[in-house]
């Protein structure tokens, strides 16, 4: 008795619940690691999270799996080796650094002889960790707003309509198999008759004989016309029309528009902060849409679109007039992204400093221009370290921040925040995407 | 004639495998394995499976079904990150102790090596296990399916009802006690049910009978006590009555921890149940391997001495086998100790030889087979009784400790240096053999640490004892971690002395 199974078939993933036992544990350490990868990656390749997966290596910390051995070190012991060449008895041999043979063995034998593991994390479970933090779960239905537009999708093809629709190659094809069907005459026959008959009118002197033949290929002929004539080239049979059907098209395009103040007062730690603002909402949008484009606009006293390089590293001097930014985007929206057909969202970083009354200006942009087209809109205000006070006081602040509070008054779909180092990241995230039942209107509160 | 003509077709010719071939490759080697060799096999269910589904099955100990737990998924992230990268192959094969005989196949394997793997696992491994007596006396094959669909679901009905974290605290320290949840020397006897009311029936007697004796002692033989203060008859009674000194200390949690609900105690029980099932192969991976080694070889080269398989085939299968049984010397930095594949086929076909054409030294050796004309019934014989260290005391031969250059190096911290004690000579093959065979023995490489006491009554510290031998105590940053979680399942107090055994 015995017998082969083909077990290759057999549902994949057996150890799926182990390796999740496994992530949950490790949970922290691979946090952190994802984190610190987060500040070292491009937005613009998606976090730069490849498909295949990301490699973390973490700290073996939390992972050992203790058991009770003995020590590699001290005490009396004897190892047998194979391949003596020249040894004695009473031979000595230096102490080999590490332990000796056996003993350095078995401290890498239980896998903990190393302090780091190293593994792949899948794309998903990548972003699952990163937005664990975010409660995923209540994001997505708020978050994948979509658009819609009213399109046309192909619905086959019927036998009846409009010339402009008339499908060529069908009708053809159907034209063509019912002509060799039915056996119709090609031109080419009836000219090679026409000929002959030609050939034999011209001779003067007919014989009986060809005069006979003259008559049977002229009634050939007439049979050949006559059946072209009944057997038509194209025939209302043949016809086939495309069809249309109107839809609802759901966009599941989105364009995030990077827009960040690069005068002197940003500097590196500024940076930093809006870079993981923007990364973070980036990395949020490529898991809710199909396609997901990012613009970068920088501004000082005049706004410029750039690449992801210049916008984070080039440096650039000038006043400050938050404003120009704002024209820029609307602008670059009606160039390029018609919100009917884009999701747009907008995310804005500065450090809180506006020119003159450029403020109101700013305002009435959004509220008029830009909130009515975008899905949403975020905007943080980077101050220092210690701004304990502006952190924990939500109505004080400058200019820009009291006007754009008035925006946030009217508009349901206007975020803004302050933040002054990496931690307050995620919490904003979260007050910008927790449904508003559940979450406060800011992060001091 | 015919039977002379198939015989000398080849069983096969190109590289690629259908189930055809296997059924009629299969055949070809079962007639030589139980015809010729004479092995005793459990029947066969050869699995073939792809490369996740062995990273898989490496990850969950090699076992078909088993709990979940995340120690299996860092293994399993681990050997996948080896084996993506290149670092780490798979094996050809995977077999499981089980009846019917389950072995798994890789799918990549050419014909050639499915069927050296069926010859190795399928017959060699599949003898070894139904025939070793450690097997016969510690695991039951028939029932182990049963057994691990039980603690599958067991398990994932106590994370439904417990949760996920409760669960995963028991079985972190279940396993973290796995090596000693074994009985090394004797289970306790499972005794019949007449046999356990019976002796109900005594306990009951006994206390009660205890109970006077103990008022007579107390009142009456109170003076004795003083003058012999080393002995406590009260803590005497109790060691007895936990069984005490205890090695299984698994069991003893499982049997006497104050603090452990039914359901963990279930759980601390299935760990140690796999912990046994899975002892006797720690035990014997020389023979084992050895054993398997040895039939493939001596299969496939009379298959290809009746001319069913091709010189392509023959050389694949060679080639593969000359990988396995390589032994690299101690100074190459391939060495990574004794390869038991080469040291238990080397054996194996040294045993052979002195069956079949033994020298004057064998004779003075082996006296009991030198020269026995049938090795198949000495070499089943000894696969049948011993276990690595026995096998080794036993059978390793002079003319082996020659070949493989064996030399003993002692290590003695005290010492600044190394010292080779022993070599291949006359005075130093039984040394040899005897250290050798000492560094299988798995009571000496393993620590000894039992259960000694613990006052239930009174302060309800667990006292450990661990036994120092040769001055090699416990790794410190793991003992202190396993303490950890021992003293969560006992749920008081515990402490480990080390006692040197030596003074």
């Amino acid at each position: 008795m015995h017998h082969f199974i083909d077990r290759r078939a057999n549902p994949k993933g057996k150890s799926l619940g182990n390796r999740q036992r496994f992530l949950e544990r490790a949970r922290d350490s691979i946090k952190e690691r994802v984190d610190r990868s987060v500040r070292e990656k491009s937005i613009k390749d998606g976090g730069g999270i490849p498909a295949e997966g990301e490699k973390v290596t973490i700290p073996s910390r939390g992972l050992k799996e203790p058991r009770f051995h003995h020590s590699s070190k001290g005490g009396r012991r004897r190892h047998v080796l194979p391949g003596n060449k020249d040894f004695v008895v009473g031979d000595t041999l230096k102490r080999p650094q590490g332990g000796a043979g056996e003993g350095g063995k078995k401290a890498s034998e239980d896998g903990d002889g190393s302090d780091e593991f190293s593994f792949t994390l899948t794309r998903d479970e990548y972003l699952e960790i990163l937005f664990d933090g975010l409660e995923l779960p209540d994001l997505v239905e708020k978050a994948t707003v979509e658009t819609e537009t009213i399109g046309t999708r192909r619905a086959g093809l019927t036998t009846a309509g409009t010339p402009n629709n008339l499908n060529l190659v069908r009708t053809m094809r159907n034209s063509l198999g019912r002509r060799i069907a039915l056996q119709r005459p090609s031109a080419k026959s009836i000219s090679d008759l026409e000929q002959q008959i030609n050939e034999l009118e011209e001779i003067e002197a007919r014989t009986p004989d060809q005069d006979a033949q003259l008559a049977e290929l002229r009634q050939r002929l007439e049979v050949l016309e006559r059946k072209r004539r009944v057997v038509g080239y194209i025939d209302p049979l043949d016809l086939r029309y495309d069809t249309y059907v109107p839809e609802k098209i759901r966009n599941s395009r989105a364009v995030v528009f990077c827009l960040m103040d690069v005068s002197g007062s940003m500097q590196e730690r500024e940076k930093d902060l809006a870079k993981r603002f923007f990364l973070l909402l980036h990395l949020f949008l490529t898991r809710s849409y199909e396609h997901t484009e990012l613009v970068f606009v920088r501004h000082t006293h005049h706004a410029q679109e750039v690449d992801e390089e210049t916008f984070f590293y080039a440096r650039e001097t000038g006043g400050t007039i938050v404003s120009t930014a704002l024209e820029k985007m609307k602008e670059i929206i009606a160039e390029r992204y018609p919100p009917d057909e884009w999701n747009i969202y907008g995310a804005q970083a500065s450090d809180g400093e506006n020119f003159g009354n450029d403020s109101i200006r700013c305002k009435t942009l959004l509220l008029e221009d830009l909130l009515p087209v975008c899905q949403f809109y975020a905007y943080v205000e980077i101050v220092d370290e210690n701004a304990d006070m502006l952190l924990n006081n939500p109505e004080v602040g400058e200019d820009l921040w009291q006007n754009f509070r008035e925006v946030k008054a009217q508009a349901a779909h206007f975020e803004m925040q302050r933040v002054s180092q990496p931690s307050h990241i995620y919490p904003i995230f979260r007050e910008f995407f927790l449904p508003k039942a559940q979450g406060g209107q800011h992060a001091g509160s | 004639m015919q039977a002379a003509d198939t015989a000398a077709m080849p069983l096969f010719t190109g590289p690629e495998w259908t189930f055809e071939l296997l059924e009629v490759a299969r055949d070809a080697i079962e007639e030589i394995a139980l015809g010729d060799l004479g092995l005793d096999v459990y029947p066969n269910q050869i699995e073939i499976i792809s490369a996740e589904q062995m990273l898989d099955a490496y990850s969950c100990v090699g076992l078909p079904l088993m709990y979940q737990h995340w120690s299996f998924g860092k293994h399993f992230a681990r050997d996948e990150a080896l084996y993506r990268t290149g670092r780490q192959g798979l094996a050809y094969e995977i077999v499981i102790n089980s009846n019917p005989c389950i072995s798994y196949n890789m799918e990549e394997n050419t014909m050639a090596m499915q069927t050296l793997v069926m010859a190795h696992a399928a017959f060699g491994h599949n003898h070894f296990f139904k025939n070793n007596y450690l097997f016969q006396q510690w695991t039951d094959a028939a029932g182990i399916h049963d057994y691990l669909a039980f603690a599958k679901n067991y398990i994932a009905a106590c994370e439904e009802r417990y949760g996920l974290t409760a669960v995963e605290e028991v079985l972190d320290a279940a396993h973290a006690l796995q090596a000693q949840g074994v009985f090394r020397y004797g289970r306790p006897p499972k005794p019949t049910i007449a046999e356990r009311e019976a002796m109900q029936r005594v306990r009951e007697g006994h206390q009660t009978g205890m109970s006077i004796l103990e008022l007579w002692t107390d009142a009456t033989l109170g003076r004795n006590r003083e003058e012999d203060a080393d002995f406590d008859p009260e803590a005497s009674s109790r060691r007895k009555q936990m069984n005490l000194p205890q090695e299984n200390l698994l069991y003893f949690l499982e049997k006497h921890s104050p603090v452990l609900e039914p359901w963990q105690c279930e759980i601390l029980r299935i760990v140690r149940m796999l912990a046994q099932y899975l002892y006797p192969q720690k035990q014997t991976k020389v023979m084992n391997e050895g054993c398997a080694t040895f039939v493939h070889y001596y299969i496939i080269n009379k298959l290809f001495e009746q001319g069913r398989l091709t010189e392509g085939a023959y050389m694949e299968m060679m080639h593969s086998h000359t990988n396995v049984v390589l032994q690299p010397e101690f100074d190459d930095p391939r060495y990574s100790g004794i390869n038991p594949y080469a040291l238990g086929f080397a054996m194996m076909q040294d045993i052979r030889r002195i069956c079949k054409n033994p020298t004057e030294e064998d004779r003075e050796w082996f006296p009991d087979f030198a020269g026995d004309p049938d090795w198949r019934r000495v070499l089943r014989d000894a696969w049948a009784n011993y276990r690595d260290e026995s096998f080794i005391q036993q059978f390793l031969s002079p003319h082996l400790i020659r070949k493989f250059k064996l030399f003993t190096l002692a290590d003695d911290a005290e010492q600044s240096h190394l010292i080779v004690s022993q070599i291949h000579n006359k005075s130093g093959y039984r040394a040899v053999r005897r250290d050798l065979a000492r560094s299988y023995d798995l009571a000496y490489l393993e620590p000894d640490i039992q259960v000694t006491d613990a006052d239930l009554k009174g302060d309800r510290e667990l006292k450990l004892t661990h036994t120092v031998r040769d001055g090699i105590h416990l790794a410190e940053e793991d003992k202190d971690e396993v303490l950890k979680h021992l003293r969560r399942l006992w749920g008081y107090d515990v402490s480990l002395n080390a006692v040197d055994q030596d003074s």
